[in-house]
């Protein structure tokens, strides 16, 4: 089993959820998030004053999925987070050894 | 107490009620417009003017303000220490007479909101106790002489700006505009800049806030300018238009100024174009025509709004913009009376350089507003130094950071993280 990671941008999260879901996701977690990578934020002005804004609000998703899912789900992230600007955030995978269903007790992959 | 005006004293009366109903809502502006962590220590400070003021206003702050001068025109005398000789007496001219304690009720609340004004210049960093003590002096040292110099008319021997000099100022451009301002920039310098000033953008938290306290402000407005025709008279009715006229003028051209100086057309804008347009017509309401009052509006709004950006340009923290929209304001309006007030509008006006040809009243205009600013900033300046030096003004760096309002208050404004308030 893999964990997907993906941040993305606010305005993306409705078009990627809804995909997944279509595509048999059973689950996600959402989160809020705010941080900034290769294109080091932007200025803004305010009131007369320019700023640097580093630190960009995004959406942090969290997928659990089996490792035969895990290429086609992958794009599919990928392809739906994607609106060509900079910006469109990151998505990385790491391993995950188990998984628990906490009603059921049920592990692995009978729990995705 | 024969003979009373009832209708002038059901407005002034009423009146009192709008001016007052202004400081609450000037809580609600100014804590809107902070950070979300020091949104009840803004507010505080507000209330905490109400309150001091109030006291000090019974006891004697009233009488050094409006007690009969002691002759120099600086200050009046101590005959109404305790509200004494207010009560059953009568203020105003022949056949518009009013109780004394509605003029004192009403000119209570305009002592309220300067003093709650200075507030915003020292948002976020300031020690709540230090700041008490700070209003008690102020109020006593600086608002209760100003008043004195431009509203304690006597027949010729009250306060010199009224009757010496024969300055305009029809509402409160020198007494609560300009002093408001000046004393301000004397704050913002003493206790200076906020953690992160220039660096962070300290955007408003709460821009509907904000706007509901502009628009308490702006009702709030109505009392401050045509109450202070003291009457129910056509006079009111010219300072009730006129205040609408340059507030709306202003809350555009500040909108279409920033619009165009690369930014966008903001909440912040509006609100605070509003308010600059009530601040420049404030003086001046009694005195000019509608067009003229429109004009007000629309050049105070472009110019507080350059107003408000001098402070990146001269390093000083005045957070909420007093400076700029009340000192810069104040002084736009007091310098308008000189240009273009008419007699038309107001036999016991004057004629400014446009009607008459001549810069006398300009020239008054200017004195006054000058001599209000100097005095307001170097005694405001001494008293914030004592303090500091003293018991200290400013909280230390950590509880800046987390915020006061936990900190200093034990509250917090949006209790709403589900960890912390089970």
């Amino acid at each position: 089993m893999k964990l997907i990671t993906a941040i993305v941008k606010p305005a993306r999260v409705d078009e990627v959820k809804s995909a997944l879901q279509a595509n048999g996701v059973q689950g996600m977690t959402v989160s809020e998030a705010a941080g900034f990578g290769r294109q080091k934020g932007h200025t803004e002005i305010y009131r007369g004053a320019e700023y640097v804004v580093d630190l960009i609000p995004k959406v942090r998703l969290e997928v659990l999925v089996d490792d035969s899912d895990l290429n086609r789900i992958l794009d599919l992230i990928v392809a739906t987070a994607n609106s060509g600007s900079i910006g469109d955030g990151k998505v990385w995978v790491t391993p995950v050894e188990t998984v628990v269903r906490v009603r059921t007790n049920e592990r692995g992959s009978d729990a995705l | 107490m024969s003979g009373i005006n009832t209708g002038d004293t059901a407005w002034v009366l009423m009146s009192g009620a709008l001016v007052l109903f202004m400081t609450p809502g000037l809580a609600i502006f100014y804590g809107g417009m902070v950070r979300a962590k020091s949104t009840l220590n803004m507010m505080m400070m507000s209330f905490a003017a109400i309150g001091v003021t109030t006291i000090l206003w019974v006891l004697y702050a009233y009488s050094l303000a409006f007690g009969k001068d002691t002759g120099s025109g600086l200050i009046g005398n101590l005959d109404h220490i305790g509200l004494a000789k207010t009560i059953n007496q009568v203020v105003g001219e022949p056949g518009h007479t009013i109780p004394s304690l509605a003029f004192v009720m009403f000119q209570l609340t305009f002592a309220i909101i300067t003093v709650a004004l200075l507030s915003g210049a020292i948002a976020d960093r300031t020690k709540y106790s230090s700041w008490i003590l700070f209003v008690a002096i102020w109020i006593t040292v600086v608002y209760a002489p100003v008043a004195h110099w431009a509203f304690a008319s006597q027949g010729g021997s009250g306060g010199w700006i009224v009757d010496k000099l024969g300055a305009l100022d029809f509402a409160g451009g020198t007494v609560v505009e300009i002093n408001s301002g000046a004393a301000a920039l004397a704050l913002a310098i003493v206790l200076g800049r906020r953690e992160g000033f220039k660096r962070d953008p300290m955007r408003p938290h709460n821009m509907p806030l904000v706007l509901l306290g502009a628009g308490m402000l702006w009702f709030g407005w109505f009392g401050f300018n045509a109450g202070s025709a003291l009457g129910a008279s056509g006079l009111a009715a010219t300072a009730m238009i006129n205040t609408q006229i340059a507030t709306a003028g202003a809350a555009m051209s500040w909108l279409t100024y920033e619009r165009y100086q690369g930014g966008k057309a903001t909440t912040l804008g509006v609100a605070s174009g509003a308010i600059a347009g009530a601040v420049a017509i404030t003086p001046a309401c009694g005195f000019v025509t509608p067009l003229g009052a429109l004009l007000i509006g629309l050049i105070g709004g472009v110019v507080s709004a350059w107003g408000v950006s001098r402070k990146y340009k001269f390093n000083y923290d005045d957070s909420l913009d007093v400076v700029g929209v009340h000192g810069i304001g104040g002084l736009v309006g007091m310098i308008a009376i000189g240009l273009i007030a008419t007699t038309s509008v107001n036999l016991h006006g004057g004629n400014g350089l446009f009607i008459s040809g001549h810069a006398s009243l300009l020239v008054k205009q200017l004195i006054a507003a000058l001599a209000t600013a100097a005095y307001s900033f170097i005694v405001t300046y001494l008293i914030a130094l004592a303090i500091q030096k003293t018991i200290g003004f400013r909280v230390n760096r950590n509880l800046e950071l987390e915020g006061l309002d936990t900190t200093v208050h034990a509250e917090s404004a949006y209790d709403i993280n589900s960890f912390t308030t089970r």
